[in-house]
């Protein structure tokens, strides 16, 4: 032999002698060190191979980004019917030939309702005016002989505060004062795209439900790839004494990053898409004399983005590595 | 250290692997078993290793009956022995002293002691210039070796082989028992597999004998007690 049999009877003797405490972590220091060394070798596996990587990314990038950008443009159109609800107005059309004076009466009616916020008389003369402007029929209204509108009376009523009944016991109060013809409410196109609004959000919940779930398989998928790649290493693992908890962390992890990064490739995707569609937005809503613009994601809608990720990721990993790490034998 | 009672091994597709084996290994003791390819050599050892689970009988180990462990004890159970085979499933992409230290680590050793634990079993088998190598870069009598200083770097009580010697030359593999002995003479009870025959002759130990499934020699010791 060209050893020394002695090197190795002395060093058996020494550690006997070591009390054994001393030669082990503790469980504490031990649990960080199996997870630290987890996570990294995760990482390190997947920069092995980046191609593939970035192909399981970019997967689960897709499958987020269209949930995630569909809830943030509904975010954005509610915000947007909360505006206009808010802005829904009765206008309280007057007969023609009403006078000033007695429209001043009616005036003085309304606003001593509880159940009305503001009222705004526009005189005929006014209302005029406002349609030359935004009509540019200007030349055609001025050949009329005599002007064809009534005066209105817009009414704000106090939207929140009421029920559907109750608005409706307004409207027929306000349509029997006198000089009224008529009463208009334009609420209920608000209410039925409410209900549109309402529908298109289950449904988006319905395919957010479905692409987790395609994210579980694709991760799941991928990591079943990936213990089949490594089956000869699990199996030295399992013959040395590694038990399944140990052989599967590093999968875990790298399910883990793969939900995370595909979620931050969510994110990236669902912000470019944003961007895009900002600019003919602002165009299109100066067209209609608002300053809506699109509003991006919050920063909790982002957290929370990662955090599903990385739990569906989990999850994915969790359910394909338990199961092919049990069914690997060492030899 | 090693019980066999009445055990049994009958595998899934109907293969009756083991029959009716009986047989006792002391502690410290070096035992031989031979047979020709597929007398149940490499079972036998399974069995002792937990990798397959007996189909009838008992099989103990200092006592403690083996076939009552459940799935959970068998990784901590394993720590306990070292197994080394014909090819020595070593990690390519780890380099001999990471390979050797991969018990250790797995048993939550502290660092300071892996190294010291590693150069001792990588001189006992005479690599320590070689443990910055990877595998490629070793013969196939060095990567026996460093498979056999990883089963030993837990200093094992039992050490199991399955053809250690099965792919290197006469030389080599007299080396290789050689190496087994001196773990043996170094309190470990070894069990090898081996069907070289012309090599185990010339060893003073005992020899137990399968054909087709069932033991041949009774297990009567020629070992000097």
């Amino acid at each position: 032999m060209r050893n020394n049999p002695n090197t190795f009877t002395n060093s058996q003797a020494d550690s006997t002698e070591t009390p054994r405490g001393g030669l082990y972590y503790s469980a504490i220091i031990l649990y960080f060190i199996r997870h630290l060394q987890a996570c990294l070798s995760s990482l390190g596996n997947m920069s092995l191979t980046p191609f593939a990587t970035i192909l399981t990314v970019s997967v689960i990038g897709v499958s987020m980004a269209l949930p995630a950008g569909l809830l943030v443009l509904l975010h954005n159109t509610e915000g947007l019917l909360n505006v206009w609800q808010d802005s829904t107005n009765i206008s309280l059309f007057l007969k023609v030939d009403t006078t000033p004076e007695q429209a001043q009466q009616v005036l003085a009616k309304l606003q001593k309702m509880p159940t009305i916020a503001k009222t705004k008389y526009i005189s005929p003369q006014q209302g005029l005016k406002q349609f030359q402007r935004s009509s540019g029929f200007s030349e055609a209204l001025n050949a009329l002989p005599k002007n064809p509108l009534p005066p209105v009376i817009e009414i704000q009523p106090i939207f929140s505060q009421q029920t559907q009944a109750q608005m409706q016991h307004l409207m027929m109060t306000i349509k029997q004062l006198p000089f009224v013809n008529e009463a208009q409410l334009d609420t209920q196109w608000v209410k039925r795209l409410y209900a549109i609004v309402d529908l298109v959000k289950r449904g988006i919940w319905a395919l957010g439900v479905l692409l987790a779930l395609g994210v579980i398989l694709v991760v799941g998928n991928t990591i079943r790839l990936l213990t089949q790649n490594k089956r000869h290493e699990i199996k030295v693992l399992k013959l040395v004494g590694a038990s399944n908890g140990f052989v599967r962390r590093p999968f875990l992890y790298s399910g883990m990053f793969y939900g995370i990064f595909g979620a931050i490739m969510a994110w990236f995707f669902v912000d470019i898409i944003l961007l895009w569609l900002n600019r003919p937005i602002t165009a299109l809503a100066h067209l209609y004399q608002s300053t809506f613009g699109i509003t991006g994601m919050q920063i909790t809608s982002i957290l929370m983005l990662l955090l599903l990720g990385g739990m569906l990721g989990f999850f994915g990993a969790y359910l394909a590595a338990s199961k092919h790490i049990k069914a690997m034998n060492p030899v | 250290m090693i019980s066999f009672e009445n055990v049994n091994k009958r595998y899934g597709n109907g293969h009756q692997a083991l029959s009716q084996i009986n047989f006792d290994v002391k502690d410290a003791e070096m035992v031989f078993l031979t047979g020709h390819s597929g007398a149940g050599k490499s079972t036998l050892l399974k069995l002792v290793a937990l990798i397959e689970r007996c189909s009838q009988g008992k099989v103990y180990l200092k006592g403690k009956d083996l076939t009552k462990m459940s799935h959970r004890q068998i990784p901590a159970y394993r720590r306990h022995i070292g197994i080394i085979f014909q090819d020595p499933h070593l990690l390519n992409d780890r380099n001999v002293y990471d390979n050797i230290a991969l018990p250790l680590i797995i048993a939550g050793v502290r660092h300071q002691e892996v190294a010291r634990r590693v150069r001792a079993a990588l001189d006992k088998v005479g690599l320590l210039n070689k443990e910055r190598n990877y595998p490629k870069a070793l013969s196939g009598g060095e990567k026996q070796r460093v498979g056999i200083a990883r089963a030993v770097v837990n200093k094992p009580a039992l050490i199991l082989a399955d053809e250690p010697t099965g792919n290197l030359d006469p030389d080599l593999s007299k080396e290789i028992m050689l190496l087994f002995e001196q773990f043996n003479s170094l309190g470990a009870t070894v069990l090898i597999a081996t069907h070289d025959l012309a090599l185990i002759a010339t060893m003073n130990h005992r020899i137990l004998t399968l054909h087709q499934g069932r033991l041949l020699s009774s297990g009567v010791s020629t070992h000097e007690e």
